[in-house]
């Protein structure tokens, strides 16, 4: 028996077996050609020598029993900093498929040692939950049958834009019109956005693929599509081009990127489409922005007005504020004011219990022109792995809510509520969003599956690749390494986004002629919707069908 | 699929003449049940006097029409009329009818200090206060409308039947306009209140088809806390409800009426002389966008008559006529019933942007399209 000192055992020792990824390797079909190791974005395999005993049937004394081969094959690295993370860049561009990582069916003894070092477990992505969603549970049930006909999806003219601003009652329209006051500014838009991204947390090159596919969508197909920031600014070229009418701006604790924005006004040649204020993030619920020092390249920290490669993580709360009261006052009103009336100003909330009570202070402040929600579903850059999967707010309930106490006021039509969080997180992307908008919803921002759709991200929701956060994306998507971010070609890019918008215009036709319905988006139609889940449907206050 | 009939004279004529137009059509539809209403009364027996309101409904039992009585004199109204059908119970279906209420009263002496929109709202408000009281006591009392000049009746069976069973080819009872509906609301349950046409001060109207953008619509109504915008055991009753609220909520002329549940798109509105107006009228009402497929005809309390469609056109109807004499139907026959000797070349059939308005004189129907200018004196 061997000492236990001659063991390389520490606590934290595993084995591939231990990783939630392991990788698969056939030896008999590897040429060595190394792509795979050269491409690994966490080194997780390395080349190596190994020796194999090669048994043989000896006659005579003076040769040995067995002799050796030395070999060079490749082996998973089982250091916590280089575990594989599944993202299966090494089966990509290996040319012998020889190389693939596996999901480790058991219960992998990694995420007992992923503390290494004092630090809990940061990442990017989703909240790893890979069971199918309350929303892709529920069904759209009210078909015209013969007592009305069913439309179609493929002649009939569809009109199915929403509307982002506040919008007054028809009686305080009339008044203002009448005495020509101050209408506020509306924006007609079409109801899936792609939701804030900041520059900083996406490469250039993706930033330019979605504004390019954007800029086509409006431009040339007519589907008014728009795309909110991010926290880190807008380029500056963007912020003078006529395409910044495409353009949520977003502002949030760090208020990063602003010096530029205030600075480009006066050669702004079009508003942006919107400003969103940045309360909360569903992915990482009362935790301010976070770009990791990896990603703050020299042009990020230009833009953002900081010294480079330093971690830029932003307050929970903008400093400046202490209620809700002050902050609907001070921000919404300022940023009004910064475009003299003429962009609609938003809060963007993380999910939670207590939407309805800022939904209530937004109602009574005139310039406040929607609400975004952000459930706990909802994508991010980085975060802390115990935000993402465990705080936040399923969005349903919360939109549902939110919007059943418009109409008891009568303010459904005023207010609108944006919802995001988890949207196509199975693919599902227009189910999932038409059925937030039946339940009250007046349109839907998706971040992640426009990564997924639109550029090939790898994340899933079994904690696949989700390394967004340190930079090394594989596919060039948030990363700000030029030898990363080529690999993505903003063209391609941009023909993603038109083909994702163009199948979800489609898909929502396909969802709206069967209910009838052509010449509005059907907020709110809610009999038109059904779930096979009881306590769902009596919490949501739509059909239980079974 | 519900038929619709609407016949407007400048002589007052019977309503069966109307019913006959109804069998006309009678291959459409499932002959479930009738609802009536007439305006611009004139009775054989009684000289009216249309300031008068007159109270239309159905007592289901004795007890019923004591409550009724006591509620009307407590509110000091004066009955002056009391119109006995020559009604034949035996013929008719549903077996808990006691009396068929159309009674002309005379307006408390407190309400001679009140404005006219005062007036109409405690009409309204009377209207409600009695269906509620039937509500309250397993629906005994129902009650379809309390208004000077109008009449209303509602039952389940056979239309022409119901007529007949009713006296009204008796033409005892003639009005310058009638509306008739010839099914009760099948798709659910039968109710007397879904049946159509329905009634909000003075304003009346009846659709075809379903209304697939009900519940938000009704939601949206419901919102605005007004109390006549209740019921809806139809998803039609909203289109009345619109019609009112653009009407007399915010004062706007007859024909925003399509351009706030049909509106034009964006395209067509930066084109429009009044697109700037129309499209914030648009975002503010968006929630009244109705969806069809639906053919709404309606009358006010003018005697204005009124056809509009929705945006996809998918339901039909039809207006001829002389002058002096119009009808509305959801099926062309219906008309050839209704009025024969017209020239039927002169026929018209709204398409997506048209409102056919019958003004009072009845001496032409005006074809107004979406894309024309149209007086709006608030907004000028």
């Amino acid at each position: 028996m061997v000492s236990i000192r001659s063991i390389p055992s520490t606590p934290s020792s595993l084995t591939p077996g231990d990783l939630p990824w392991i990788i698969e390797h056939r030896e008999d079909r590897c040429t060595l050609c190394g792509r795979c190791t050269a491409v690994c974005p966490v080194y997780a395999i390395k080349l190596t020598y190994m020796r194999q005993r090669m048994p043989r049937l000896v006659l005579t004394s003076n040769e040995r029993g067995s002799s050796f081969r030395t070999f060079v094959g490749i082996r998973q690295k089982t250091e916590i900093a280089n575990k594989c993370i599944g993202c299966g860049t090494c089966a990509m561009v290996c040319p012998n498929s020889a190389i693939k990582p596996v999901p480790n069916p058991m219960a992998d003894r990694f995420r007992f040692q992923s503390t290494v070092g004092g630090e809990p477990v940061k990442r990017g992505g989703r909240r790893n939950d890979p069971a199918p969603g309350l929303l892709d549970k529920i069904i759209f049930n009210r078909i015209s049958m013969l007592t009305d006909p069913a439309l179609d999806a493929g002649r009939h003219e569809f009109d199915f834009n929403t509307l982002l601003g506040r919008v007054v009652s028809p009686e305080e329209y009339i008044r203002r019109k009448t005495a020509g006051e101050w209408i506020p500014p509306v924006r007609e838009i079409f109801p899936f956005i792609i939701g804030s991204m900041s520059f900083g947390a996406l490469s250039p090159n993706m930033w330019l693929g979605l504004l390019q596919g954007v800029a086509y969508c409006n431009e040339v197909l007519g589907i008014p599509v728009v795309m909110a920031t991010g926290e880190g600014g807008c380029p500056p070229w963007v912020l003078r081009s006529p395409f910044l009418k495409y353009i949520i701006l977003q502002i949030a604790s760090g208020y990063f990127g602003w010096d530029e924005i205030i600075r480009a006004i006066p050669d702004m040649q079009c508003d942006p489409a919107a400003i969103e204020i940045k309360y909360g993030q569903g992915a990482k619920p009362g935790d301010g922005g976070l770009l990791m020092w990896f990603k703050v390249s020299k042009i990020i920290a230009r833009l953002r007005g900081v010294p480079e490669g330093v971690d830029l993580p932003s307050p929970p709360v903008h400093q400046t504020l202490y209620s809700i009261e002050e902050s609907v006052m001070k921000m919404i009103q300022t940023m009004s004011m910064a475009w003299n009336f003429r962009v609609p100003v938003y809060p963007k909330i993380s999910g939670s219990n207590s939407a309805k009570s800022v939904l209530n202070n937004l109602v009574r402040n005139p310039y406040a022109s929607g609400l975004l929600i952000d459930g706990i579903d909802g994508g991010t850059g980085a975060a802390y792995n115990v935000s993402m999967d465990h705080m936040g707010h399923p969005i349903a309930t919360n939109v549902r809510d939110c919007y059943l106490d418009l109409c008891a006021q009568g303010k459904q039509n005023e207010i609108p509520i944006f919802a995001a969080g988890g949207v196509g997180k199975t693919g599902n992307v227009t189910q999932n969003g038409m059925s937030l908008i039946m339940l009250g919803a007046s349109g839907v921002h998706m971040g992640k599956y426009i990564m997924q759709a639109a550029a090939g991200c790898l994340g899933s929701e079994q904690n696949r690749c989700n390394v967004c956060n340190v930079g090394i994306c594989p596919k060039g998507i948030t990363s700000q390494n030029p030898k990363l971010y080529r690999r993505l070609d903003p063209d391609q890019v941009a023909q993603r986004v038109v083909d994702t918008f163009m199948a979800i215009r489609t898909e929502i036709k396909k969802i709206m002629a069967p209910l009838g319905r052509s010449q509005s988006l059907p907020i709110g139609m809610s009999d038109a919707i059904g779930i096979a889940d009881e306590s769902a449907a009596e919490r949501l206050k739509i059909k239980y069908v079974c | 699929m519900c038929r619709l009939a609407l016949k407007t004279a400048s002589e007052p004529f019977s309503p069966y003449t109307v019913l006959t137009a109804m069998e006309a059509m009678q291959e459409g539809y499932d002959g479930s049940g009738l609802g009536l209403l007439l305006r611009g009364l004139q009775f054989t027996d009684y000289t009216y006097k249309s300031a008068d309101p007159v109270l239309s409904g159905i007592a289901h039992s004795e007890g019923a029409l004591h409550r009724l009585n006591d509620f009307m004199q407590d509110h000091g109204f004066a009955l002056k009329h009391d119109h006995e059908f020559d009604a034949d119970l035996s013929k008719i279906e549903a077996k808990d009818r006691y009396k068929y209420v159309l009674r002309v009263y005379r307006k408390p002496v407190a309400w001679e200090a009140m404005s006219v929109e005062q007036v109409e709202y405690e009409m309204m408000m009377t209207r409600l206060a009695l269906r509620r009281d039937g509500e309250e006591n397993g629906g005994d009392l129902t009650v379809f409308s309390f208004w000077p000049d109008v009449a209303m009746i509602k039952e389940v069976g056979w239309p022409l039947g119901l007529g007949q069973a009713l006296g009204l080819d008796t033409h005892r009872i003639k009005s310058r306009v009638c509306m008739a509906q010839g099914r009760q609301n099948t798709n659910w349950g039968i109710n007397l209140y879904a049946c159509h046409p329905f009634f909000i001060q003075g304003i009346a109207t009846m659709t075809n088809g379903e209304n697939t953008a009900f519940i938000p619509i009704k939601d949206w109504l419901t919102g605005k806390g007004y109390p006549g915008y209740v019921g809806y055991q139809s998803d039609s009753e909203v289109f009345a409800h619109i019609l009112h609220y653009v009407v007399k909520q915010l004062k706007l002329p007859l024909e925003a009426y399509k351009h706030i549940i049909t509106p034009l798109k964006t395209a067509e509105l930066l084109k429009h002389p009044q697109g700037d107006f129309l499209r914030g009228l648009r975002d503010a009402c968006r929630r009244l966008i109705i969806d069809g497929p639906n053919a709404v005809i309606g009358s006010l309390a003018d005697e204005t008559c009124l056809l509009v469609m929705d945006a996809k056109k998918m339901r039909p109807a039809t207006i001829g006529g002389k002058p002096g004499e119009w009808a509305i139907a959801s099926e062309m026959c219906g008309v050839d019933a209704m009025i024969p000797d017209r020239d039927q070349s002169l026929d018209f059939q709204p398409m997506r942007p048209h409102t056919v308005i019958v003004p009072p004189d009845r001496q032409e129907f005006k074809i107004w399209s979406q894309f024309d200018q149209f007086h709006l004196p608030q907004a000028a």
